[in-house]
Parts: structure tokens; C-alpha cells; sequence
């Protein structure tokens, strides 16, 4: 059994955001880098959750991006990846990186692939859905728990007021969520094996993007929020009613 | 032509659909087309009624094994309805039926997508779409550069229009294949607005001090016909449960309004409620990070404080 792991670096939660070249890059001075909470916490450590039930599953783990991503590859490495695919590119277009992934997926014959629910920075909620349409596998998004028993996979997933609960038989392409793990952290052991870990930098496949980054914009700042005193909660409900008539 | 996704859920067409008709609408009307909607499954919901959101002509397969949502064959139905309607822009809304199947539909027909779409698009200098990223914290405006256009539109995000008209309900044949997937058991909380459908939410943190003080919330939250919600710890403590955990890494909400009770704004938390329209914070703390991102704020004890708020609702809506 072979389960890919879609590895993506986003900023630390708590970053700051801005933007420099006229608004058209993300400024990372002073950022602190991360694998992307749903790839890390969701995703991964439930592959190896999996693998530390069936020891012949192997966990591979892909990243589209530079070498600036090798130290992400390397912290998921040392949580439990056994080797990682660098696709060597940039690009923030969602196609571009779904068919690179899709021509790792295919090429390595995999049973199972999980992203994460969405990155924190991009917000796409995309790349496991094109995946799974290129390698032309069937697509669980939203998932909150992941059970294997033997070629069927048993999902639970998120849907409008609530969860469904589908069998699926792999191969599979599924997005993770909240309730699939729970964080780990990387011991020494793992952190020192990892080092010797294989990973592979391949050379990106001719695609085209489909879009294309214009630059980006700060929301206004609020106006400052409007105190009222707790001895007069009427005028709260006032305020609410009248004014933002939001209730 | 705009084709408009539109889904429902227990025989009802979501509010969220709604908006993404109203959407399309102005989109159509923008470039100078016809909108229309594209319905699977069967609904108990009057189709006819579209009409009034601005679409023309609803095409609907009515085959009942699609009113469970399984994103293979629905990209595949979806993009086949795409091409037999010859629509140059497809609009879903970002909800979770957009997140299992928009980018499914977009892979399949080689169309650039922006999900989380937020505003109209600019076809100016192309085919611009603004959408949240960095979880709300900011905009990108993204050119769409395929001949086809898909747009995800961010739930809350657009103010549905309804005017008079009534539209045409067309069959569409298209092959549905067999699912792949066997859905072996729905449980939906009955009774319960979804969080991310909700209008008003009322949210809970530590402050609130444990499972058996979340009464007053309830009380609140009653009053205000509202969802409820939490922040992380309190999820991960099961004061309340999963589903309601919002922020970065939990759900992410646009309500009209969100009251925060006992919740400090970690910057993780705002980033699931900052696209909220107006925000109200009650906590005792004035120093709290959240009143930063507040438009209302009441810097006192909330177990006092809410049980007041709550009466003082109760008297304005019997008064109005
Ligand atoms: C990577 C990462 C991701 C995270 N994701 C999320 C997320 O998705 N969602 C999330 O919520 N958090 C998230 N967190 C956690 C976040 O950083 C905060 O720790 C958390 O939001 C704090 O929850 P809280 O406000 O309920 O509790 P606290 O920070 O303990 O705040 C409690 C507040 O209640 C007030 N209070 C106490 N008693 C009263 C009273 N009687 N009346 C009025 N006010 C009172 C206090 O003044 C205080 O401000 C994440 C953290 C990390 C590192
Ligand atoms: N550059 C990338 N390389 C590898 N996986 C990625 C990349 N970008 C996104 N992903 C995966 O796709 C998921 C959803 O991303 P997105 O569609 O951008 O929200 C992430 O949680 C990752 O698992």
C-alpha cells in the first residue's frame, strides 16, 4: 500500500501580512514558515497513524515548489514521511500545481492521496479535487476521519448542517480536516533519520497555467470599535438594531 | 452564457445558492448574456421560482441517485452540462458541495477557477476575480486566462437579489454514470442552524469556564435565531462540540453578525470569523486582542453581562 501526502509551506499563523513589488508578493521578512496545518496535523499523521497499523504501508510525501521548501520536506520527513518528491517549480496557479501532482501520482502507482482541506495562505480548497480528476480516481473532500480495511477506504466527511459516512474502494484521492489526528511532534529520533531520508527534486511537466496573479489587496481598517458601558446593554441592542441593523 | 450550480439539501435550495444565482445574474448582465441554473437531483423547492434571482432557463437532470453529492460523477455531469449549454462562465457557491466539486469540474474542462470569490469580476483587462486569501486577512485579484471561466463564490459574500419572473424548468439528458462511492450513513443536526449558513452566529471561548455555563449562550443564541460556535480550545476539551470550533483551522464563517462571548481574538481565531459583517465583543478583559477587530464591544463580566443582553433583545422584538 502506497499513500502520497501533498506537503505545502505556508507562513506561520501568526505572520503578519503584507505585501511588497507593488502588491504583488507576499513580504516574507521576519516569516516564520510551516507546513500547512491541514497537510501536517490532518493529513500526514493520519498516514502514519495508518502505517503504524500496517507496517507495509509506505508514506511518500510530494511538494511542488523551490528548494526554500526543502526544510518543510524535512520537518514532514522527520514526523513519519519515508521519502519525499520535490516538484522544482513556483507557480500559484491551482491547475498548474494539481497536474504536477497528478504526474507524480500517476507515475508512482499510489492507493491513496490526501491534501489537506486548503492551504492557509491561498485558500484554494482545489488542488485534491483536480488531482483526483486527472488521475481520474474518486474525490472525498472535507474529510474528518479515514479508516482503512484492506482496499476499502470508510470516510467520514462534512456536508451542509452535518456528516455522511461513504465507503470507497482505493484508489482515492481525499482532502483532510479537524478530527482526523492529532498533532505531533517531531522527536530526535525522527528529526536525525530524516536527514538520510531520500529526497527526490524532479524537473516540473510542460503545463500551462489557467490563471494568473494580479496582486493583492489589504482590507480596509475597521473604524475602531464602539464601547458601550455594561450598565447599559439597551443601548448595545440599540446600536445593533439602529445603526448596524443587524438585528 | 453564465450556468449557475445550483444545490440543495433535503429537497431545499441553499441559501447559498441563492447568492450565487444573484451572482451570476450580474455577471451575465455584465458581459452582456443570458444567465441560467443547473440543477441534479430532484427538489421539493419550486425550480420555476430561479426566475426570480435572474435566470432564464433552469436545466435540471432529475435523476434521483444525484441528490447525493459524489464529486466523480458530478464533475463529470457538470462539465458534460457545461458543453451541451455551450456556457462561457460557470458560477458555484463556496459551500461544501463547491468545495467537493468546482475544482473537479474546472480540472475537467481545463478552465482556470478562483474560489472564494468575493466581488464581481473586472473584465477590464481580462477576466478579474477578487478573492479572500490568507484566511480573510487580505485579498488577491486573479485574471482567469481559459476560454471558460469558473468562479466559487464565498458564502455571504454577495447580497442575493430578488426581483419579479419566472424561469423555464428544461430536462437535461446527459450520461450519469455509476457511483463509485456508497454512502452508508447521514447524520445532520437536526434543528440546528449550519454554522456557515447562519445569519447571526454566538460564539464561545475559555471565558465562559465550562460545559455547564454554556446556557446563557444557548439563551442568547435562541433569541437571536443564531448558530452557534466556539473557539478551539473549548472544541478541543469537548466543552462544545467539533463542528462548531471555527478559526484557522476549525470552520471558517461570514455571518451578518458574530458575538463573541469569552473569547480572547487570538489571531488563529479571527482568521475564521474576520469576514463576519459586523462583529460584537463582550469580555472583561479591555486589553482582549478581539476588540481590535470589533465594531461593537461591552469590556465587562460576560455572566452578567449576557443574561441582560438577552432580556434586552427579548424587549426590543416584542416592542418592534
Ligand atoms: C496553528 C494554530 C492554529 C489555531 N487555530 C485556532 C482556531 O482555528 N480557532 C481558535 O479559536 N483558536 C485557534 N488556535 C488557538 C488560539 O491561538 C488561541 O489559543 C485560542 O483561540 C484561545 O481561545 P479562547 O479565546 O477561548 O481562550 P483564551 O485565550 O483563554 O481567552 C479567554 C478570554 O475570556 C475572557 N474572560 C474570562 N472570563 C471572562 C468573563 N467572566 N467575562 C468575560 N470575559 C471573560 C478573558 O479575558 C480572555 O480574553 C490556534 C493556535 C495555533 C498555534
Ligand atoms: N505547492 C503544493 N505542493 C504540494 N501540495 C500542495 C501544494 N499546494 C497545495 N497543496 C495541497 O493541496 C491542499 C489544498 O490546497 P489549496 O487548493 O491551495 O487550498 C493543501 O492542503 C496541500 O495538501
Amino acid at each position: 500500500m502506497k499513500i502520497l501526502v501533498c506537503i505545502s509551506k505556508t507562513p506561520d499563523t501568526t505572520s503578519k501580512i503584507a505585501f511588497t513589488n507593488g502588491n504583488t508578493k507576499f513580504d516574507e521578512a521576519g516569516v516564520q514558515w510551516i507546513i500547512n496545518p491541514y497537510d501536517e496535523w490532518y493529513s500526514l499523521v493520519r498516514a502514519i497513524e495508518l502505517k503504524e497499523k500496517d507496517p507495509t504501508i509506505s508514506i511518500h510525501l510530494v511538494t511542488v515548489g523551490l528548494p526554500d521548501c526543502d526544510p518543510i520536506i524535512r520537518k514532514a520527513l522527520a514526523l513519519g514521511g519515508d521519502e519525499a518528491i520535490r516538484v522544482n517549480a513556483d507557480s500559484t496557479d491551482s491547475y498548474y500545481i494539481a497536474a504536477q501532482i497528478a504526474e507524480v501520482a500517476k507515475k508512482g502507482g499510489y492507493d491513496l492521496v490526501l491534501t489537506g482541506k486548503e492551504t492557509i495562505d491561498y485558500n484554494g480548497s482545489s488542488i485534491g479535487g483536480m488531482v483526483a480528476e486527472l488521475v481520474n480516481a474518486p474525490y472525498i473532500s472535507l474529510a474528518t476521519v479515514l479508516n482503512l480495511n484492506g482496499t476499502t477506504a470508510t470516510i467520514t466527511r462534512e456536508i451542509e448542517g452535518g456528516e455522511e459516512v461513504a465507503e470507497v474502494s482505493l484508489p482515492l484521492v481525499v482532502s483532510c480536516q479537524k478530527g482526523m489526528a492529532e498533532q505531533r511532534i517531531p522527536n530526535m529520533r525522527g528529526i536525525m533519520a530524516a536527514r538520510t531520508k531520500p529526497l527526490q527534486v524532479v524537473e516540473p511537466a510542460a503545463i500551462e497555467a489557467l490563471t494568473a496573479l494580479v496582486n493583492f489587496e489589504l482590507p480596509p481598517a475597521k473604524a475602531g470599535v464602539k464601547l458601550v458601558s455594561p450598565d447599559n446593554v439597551a443601548e448595545l441592542v440599540r446600536l445593533l438594531h439602529e445603526e448596524a441593523k443587524a438585528i | 452564457m453564465v450556468l449557475i450550480f445550483v444545490d440543495h439539501s433535503d429537497g431545499l435550495i441553499k441559501k447559498s445558492s441563492f447568492e450565487a444565482v444573484s451572482y451570476g445574474a450580474k455577471v451575465a448582465e455584465i458581459l452582456g448574456t443570458s444567465a441560467e441554473a443547473l440543477v441534479l437531483g430532484t427538489v421539493t423547492d419550486n425550480l420555476a421560482a430561479l426566475g426570480k434571482y435572474g435566470v432564464k432557463k433552469v436545466h435540471q437532470v432529475a435523476d434521483e441517485t444525484l441528490n447525493q453529492v459524489d464529486s466523480q460523477r458530478y464533475a463529470k455531469v457538470i462539465a458534460e452540462a457545461v458543453t451541451a449549454t455551450g456556457a462561457t462562465v460557470v458560477v458555484f457557491s463556496q459551500n461544501q458541495t463547491g468545495k467537493a466539486v468546482a475544482a473537479n469540474v474546472a480540472a475537467r474542462l481545463k478552465a482556470g477557477i478562483v474560489t472564494g470569490a468575493c466581488a464581481l469580476p473586472d473584465t477590464g483587462n481580462g477576466f478579474v476575480v477578487r478573492k479572500t486569501v490568507f484566511s480573510g486577512k487580505a485579498f488577491a485579484n486573479v485574471n482567469i486566462l481559459s476560454p471558460i471561466k469558473i468562479i466559487s463564490l464565498n458564502i455571504n459574500s454577495y447580497q442575493t437579489v430578488a426581483g419579479e419572473g419566472t424561469a423555464i424548468v428544461a430536462p437535461l439528458t446527459v450520461q450519469v454514470d455509476k457511483s463509485n462511492i456508497k454512502i452508508t450513513a447521514v447524520n445532520k443536526i437536526i434543528g440546528e442552524v449550519p454554522l456557515t449558513e447562519a445569519d447571526i452566529v454566538v460564539s464561545g471561548g475559555r471565558g465562559l469556564k465550562g460545559p455547564e455555563n454554556w446556557g446563557i449562550l444557548l439563551d442568547l443564541a435562541k433569541e437571536l435565531k443564531a448558530g452557534t460556535a466556539c473557539s478551539r480550545p473549548v472544541g478541543d476539551a469537548d466543552w462544545r462540540p467539533h463542528h462548531e470550533h471555527v478559526g484557522q483551522t476549525g470552520v471558517q464563517i461570514a455571518p451578518n453578525l458574530y458575538i463573541a462571548l469569552g473569547i480572547s481574538g487570538a489571531i488563529q481565531h479571527l482568521a475564521g470569523v474576520n469576514r463576519s459583517k459586523v462583529i460584537v465583543v463582550i469580555n472583561k478583559d479591555p486589553e482582549a486582542p478581539f476588540f481590535k477587530a470589533a465594531d461593537y464591544g461591552i469590556v465587562g463580566d460576560l455572566f452578567e453581562v449576557v443574561p441582560k443582553l438577552t432580556e434586552e433583545i427579548r424587549k426590543m422584538k416584542a416592542s418592534s
